[in-house]
C-alpha cells in the first residue's frame, strides 16, 4: 500500500525538480551569449567614415591609450532606437569615449539621416557595410556594446539595448577599474 | 474606442471565469444544482466575450491602427489583408489571446454539447477550465497586454516578420493551439475525475473524442509547421529537433499514448491511474510548449518574444497547475482501483508497450530539449543538444513499438495467443522483407537505417491491411458478407486503420527523406548544367523583379531527366525593405518517388551566375499525405456514433456492441 502511494509522488517530485530548474534558468539571460573574443586585442580594421562626418572613420588604432565603448548599430535596428536615448545622455556627461559601428547600411545616406534625426552619440563612427569591422569585435547582432581597455583588448560585451542599469552596475564599474589599471 | 471595449471585454471574461471556476466546484461538492449549473451559461458568455475580444484585435489589425503597439511592431500598410488578419496571431499577444479563444471555445462546446454528461462532473470540468483560463486572462492582462497603446501612433508599422509571411505558416498557429487547448479537456476530465474519486469506462469514453480531437489538430498543426520549414527555410530539410519543435512534438506523442490508454479505461476498465496521469503529463507539455517559446527559458530560432517578467509569471502558473494537479494526484490516485486483469500478450499488452514506449520517448525528448536548461543552472555551461542526439536516442527507442504495431491489434483481449496474430501477419513479413531487400539492392550505397525504415513502414502498413482484412474476413467468406462487414466496420475502427496506415506511409517518407536526400550546392551561370539525383538541372538565368512589399530574384532551371524535359522551375529569393530580411521561396516539384527542390542564392559577381543550392529529396510527399491519411482517421472515428448518442442512458444496449466488435 505505501509503495503505492509512492508510486503516485513521484510525478510530483519529478515535477518540482524541474521546476527549480526552470527557476534558476529564468534568472539566466538567455541573450548574454559567451562573446570567443572577450580578452583578446582587436583585430586589425579601418573603415571609413559614414557621410557628411569630417572625422576619419574608425580604426583598431582608435582604440589605443584609452578606455573606450564601441557601440554597434544601424539605422534598420529597431533596439539601436530604444537604446539610442541612453546613449545620447552618455554623451552628455563626456566622461567615456563612445565610438561607433555603422553596421550594413541599405545605402550610404541611410546611417547619416538616422543620426541627423536621432542625435549622435559618438566620438568616432566607421561605415561598415560589408560587416569588417563587426567581424573584428565578434558582433552577433545589433545593438551591441563593447568595452576596450588602454591596450585595445576587448574586455566586455552587453547585447542588446544598453540601459542606465546596466550602465550603472556592470559597464560603468568595469570602465573604472580598467581606467585604474 | 472600441478597442477600449474589446479590453475591457477582456477584463469582464476574467471575472466570469474567476466566478466559474469556483461556483460551480463548490456547487458540486454541495451537491447544489443552481450553482453547477452556473458553469453552462459561465461558459457560453466566456466565449462570447473572449471572441469578441479577439475581433476586436483582428480589427485593430485590419485597418492598421498604430495606436497599438502589437499591431505597430507586426503589422504595415504595405502588408496583404490575409497577412494582416494572420498577423493577430503572429505575435505574443496575439497568439496568447487566441489561446484563450479556444478555450472558450472548448468551453463552450461542453457546456452545450454536454449534456449526457453527469451534471456534477460537468460542473467540475468546466470549473477547472475556467480556472486554466483564469491564469491566461491574468497572463495576458498583466503581462502581455494585446491592447496596450502608442501615444502618439506612429504613422506605420515595422512589418510581420517576413519569414511568417505565409499562408502555411499563417494557420499553423491555430491548429497548433486547437491541439494544444484541446488537450486541455483530457485534463479538466482527469482533475475533475481525481476530485470525483471516480473514474470508470465512461469516463473513458467521454475522454475519448476530446482527446482524439485534440490529437488531429496536433498532427495537423505539427505537419503543417515542418511542411513550412522545407519549403519556405529553403534547406530541404523538414525536422531539426529544435526546441519549438519538440515542444509540439512532446505533447504529441504523449497524447498518443493518451488516446491508446484510454480505449483500456473505457473498455476493460484497467490502466485507469496511468490514463489519469497520462492526461495530466499531455496537457502539462502542451503548457510547456506554449510557454517554452515565449518565457526566454529556452533560446531558439523560432523565438519571436523574450521578456523574464512573463518568465516569471509562467512560471508561477505551470507550478499551480502542474505542481497542483500532481498534488492531487498524489493525493487521490492511490483510490482508483482498476479491476480488468491481463495477461501480458493480450491487446492490452500491445497497448501498454505503445504506452511504455511513447512515454519513454517523450521523456527522452524532453531531456534533450530542458538538457541546455539544467547544465546552463549548474555551471553556466552554453550547449545545445542538436539532431545527433535525438536520432541516435529517439529511433531506437520508438522501434520495438512500430514492430508491435502490426501484431497489437491482431490480439485479442485479456489472453491471446501470438503465434496466431503471427500466423496472420506472413504476408506483411514477407512484404517487408522483399522490400528490405529490394531496397538494399537498389540503394548499393545507403544508411542501413533507410533499409530498415522501408521494411517497418512496409510491416506496419500491411499490418494496418491485414487487420482489416482479418475484421471482414476476407476471402475466408464470401465476397459479399466480407463487404457488408466493411460496410458496417465502426468508424472507430476505420479510425484506427488509417491512423497506423498514416504512420506507415509517413514513416517510408521520413526514411526516404532521411537516407537519400541529394544535396548540391555550387555557383552556376546561364546555360551551365548540374545533375542532382539523376535530374539534369540547366541554369537559364535569373532576373530581378519588384513584388507588392518586396523585391525579388528569380532563377529559371529547366529541368530533364535523361534528355527528357521534365519541368521549368523558378526558384526566388525575396528581400522585404521592411524588415531588411531576404527569405527564399524554393521551387518544389513533387513526384512519387521524391522531390525536386531548388534554391537560389545570391549573385556571383556580376556575370549573371548566381549561388544555388539543388536538392533530391526522396519520398518527401509521403510525410505530408501520411499525415493527412492519419488527421483524417482522426476526423472519421470521431464521427463514430457512440461519441455522438447519450452514452450514460444508453450504456446498457452498447456493452454489447462493444462485445462483439472486438
Amino acid at each position: 500500500m505505501m509503495a503505492r502511494r509512492l508510486l503516485f509522488i513521484i510525478p510530483g517530485v519529478v515535477f518540482c525538480i524541474l521546476a527549480i530548474y526552470f527557476a534558476v534558468g529564468l534568472t539566466k539571460d538567455p541573450s548574454q551569449l559567451p562573446s570567443v573574443l572577450i580578452n583578446t586585442p582587436v583585430e586589425i580594421f579601418q573603415l571609413p567614415p559614414i557621410k557628411g562626418r569630417d572625422t576619419h572613420g574608425l580604426a583598431s588604432t582608435d582604440f589605443v591609450g584609452e578606455v573606450a565603448l564601441l557601440n554597434v548599430f544601424g539605422s534598420w535596428c529597431i533596439s539601436c532606437k530604444i537604446e539610442h536615448p541612453f546613449l545620447m545622455s552618455l554623451k552628455q556627461t563626456g566622461d567615456v569615449p563612445l565610438h561607433g559601428i555603422d553596421w550594413r547600411e541599405p545605402d550610404p545616406d541611410a546611417g547619416p539621416d538616422w543620426l541627423k534625426r536621432e542625435g549622435d552619440p559618438y566620438t568616432l563612427v566607421g561605415d561598415d557595410p560589408d560587416s569588417k569591422g563587426a567581424i573584428a569585435f565578434g558582433v552577433t547582432g545589433a545593438p551591441e556594446t563593447f568595452v576596450v581597455d588602454k591596450k585595445g583588448i576587448i574586455r566586455y560585451k552587453h547585447v542588446g539595448p544598453m540601459s542606465p542599469e546596466v550602465w550603472k552596475n556592470v559597464i560603468y564599474p568595469l570602465v573604472l577599474s580598467l581606467r585604474a589599471q | 474606442m472600441i478597442t477600449e471595449i474589446g479590453h475591457f471585454a477582456l477584463i469582464l471574461a476574467m471575472f466570469v471565469a474567476c466566478a466559474q471556476a469556483v461556483l460551480p466546484m463548490a456547487g458540486a461538492a454541495r451537491n447544489n444544482v443552481a450553482w453547477m449549473d452556473f458553469a453552462r451559461p459561465a461558459a457560453v458568455i466566456q466565449f462570447v466575450l473572449v471572441s469578441f475580444s479577439f475581433g476586436v484585435l483582428m480589427y485593430g489589425f485590419i485597418v492598421s491602427d498604430f495606436s497599438l503597439a502589437v499591431v505597430f511592431q507586426n503589422s504595415h500598410t504595405d502588408k496583404p489583408l490575409i497577412y494582416k488578419i494572420s498577423g493577430t496571431w503572429g505575435n505574443h499577444e496575439g497568439s496568447m489571446l487566441l489561446w484563450v479563444v479556444i478555450l472558450s471555445i472548448f468551453g463552450c462546446a461542453v457546456a452545450l454539447f454536454g449534456s449526457n454528461l453527469p451534471p456534477a462532473l460537468r460542473a467540475r470540468v468546466l470549473a477547472v477550465q475556467s480556472f486554466i483560463a483564469v491564469g491566461f486572462y491574468l497572463f495576458l492582462l498583466l503581462t502581455s497586454n494585446p491592447f496596450a497603446r502608442l501615444v502618439p501612433p506612429p504613422v506605420n508599422g515595422q512589418g510581420l516578420n517576413p519569414l511568417l509571411q505565409d499562408f502555411g505558416l499563417a494557420i499553423h498557429p491555430p491548429m497548433l493551439y486547437l491541439g494544444y487547448v484541446g488537450f486541455s479537456m483530457a485534463f479538466s476530465f482527469a482533475i475533475a475525475a481525481l476530485i470525483e474519486g471516480r473514474v470508470d469506462a465512461a469516463w473513458g469514453r467521454w475522454v475519448r473524442p476530446w482527446t482524439l480531437a485534440a490529437w488531429g489538430f496536433l498532427t495537423g498543426g505539427i505537419t503543417l509547421g515542418s511542411w513550412w520549414a522545407y519549403y519556405e527555410l529553403g534547406w530541404g530539410g523538414w525536422w531539426f529537433w529544435d526546441p519549438v519543435e519538440n515542444a509540439s512534438f512532446m505533447p504529441w506523442l504523449a497524447g498518443t499514448a493518451l488516446l491508446h490508454s484510454a480505449i483500456m479505461v473505457e473498455k476493460r476498465d484497467t490502466m485507469k491511474g496511468w490514463t489519469v496521469f497520462l492526461a495530466i503529463v499531455t496537457f502539462s507539455l502542451s503548457l510547456l510548449g506554449t510557454f517554452l517559446v515565449r518565457s526566454g527559458v529556452l533560446t531558439s530560432v523560432h523565438a519571436f518574444a523574450t521578456d523574464p517578467a512573463r518568465g516569471v509569471f509562467i512560471l508561477i502558473l505551470l507550478i499551480i497547475v502542474i505542481g497542483g494537479s500532481f498534488a492531487l494526484f498524489a493525493w487521490r490516485g492511490p483510490t482508483i482501483r482498476n479491476t480488468g486483469v491481463f495477461q501480458p500478450i493480450s491487446r492490452e499488452g500491445g497497448l501498454l508497450l505503445n504506452n511504455v514506449v511513447l512515454t519513454t520517448a517523450t521523456a527522452a525528448v524532453l531531456l534533450g530539449t530542458l538538457y541546455p536548461l539544467f547544465l546552463d543552472a549548474v555551471n553556466g555551461s552554453k550547449v545545445s543538444v542538436g539532431a545527433p542526439f535525438f536520432e541516435a536516442v529517439f529511433i531506437p527507442i520508438i522501434i520495438p513499438m512500430i514492430v508491435a504495431m502490426a501484431i497489437g491489434p491482431l490480439l485479442g483481449w485479456k489472453r491471446a495467443d501470438i503465434q496466431v496474430a503471427m500466423k496472420r501477419l506472413r504476408l506483411a513479413f514477407v512484404l517487408a522483407g522483399l522490400v528490405a531487400v529490394a531496397t538494399w539492392s537498389i540503394m548499393t550505397d545507403g544508411p542501413f537505417m533507410g533499409v530498415l525504415g522501408l521494411a517497418l513502414a512496409t510491416w506496419v502498413g500491411m499490418g494496418a491491411l491485414v487487420e482489416l482484412a482479418e475484421r471482414i474476413r476476407l476471402f475466408r467468406d464470401p465476397v459479399a458478407a466480407s463487404l457488408s462487414r466493411l460496410i458496417r466496420t465502426p468508424r472507430s475502427s476505420w479510425g484506427m486503420t488509417l491512423g497506423h496506415l498514416g504512420l506507415a506511409v509517413a514513416i517510408a517518407g521520413m526514411t526516404g527523406a532521411g537516407s537519400w536526400k541529394v544535396e548540391s550546392i555550387q555557383t552556376m551561370s546561364p546555360g551551365e548544367t548540374v545533375k542532382v539525383g539523376g535530374y539534369e538541372y540547366t541554369f537559364t538565368g535569373a532576373q530581378e523583379g519588384q513584388g507588392p512589399n518586396y523585391s525579388f530574384t528569380r532563377a529559371t532551371f529547366e529541368v530533364t531527366r535523361n534528355g527528357e524535359p521534365v519541368i521549368t522551375m523558378h526558384p526566388e529569393n525575396r528581400r522585404y525593405p521592411v524588415r531588411s530580411m531576404p527569405t527564399t521561396e524554393a521551387a518544389i516539384h513533387s513526384l512519387f518517388l521524391g522531390d525536386l527542390y531548388a534554391v537560389v542564392g545570391d549573385a556571383d559577381g556580376s556575370d549573371g551566375s548566381y549561388v544555388t543550392r539543388l536538392y533530391w529529396n526522396p519520398l518527401v510527399a509521403w510525410m505530408w499525405i501520411g499525415a493527412i491519411i492519419m488527421v483524417a482517421g482522426a476526423g472519421i472515428s470521431l464521427t463514430d456514433r457512440r461519441f455522438r448518442v447519450g452514452v450514460p442512458q444508453r450504456r446498457k444496449a452498447f456493452a454489447t456492441t462493444t462485445a462483439a466488435e472486438t
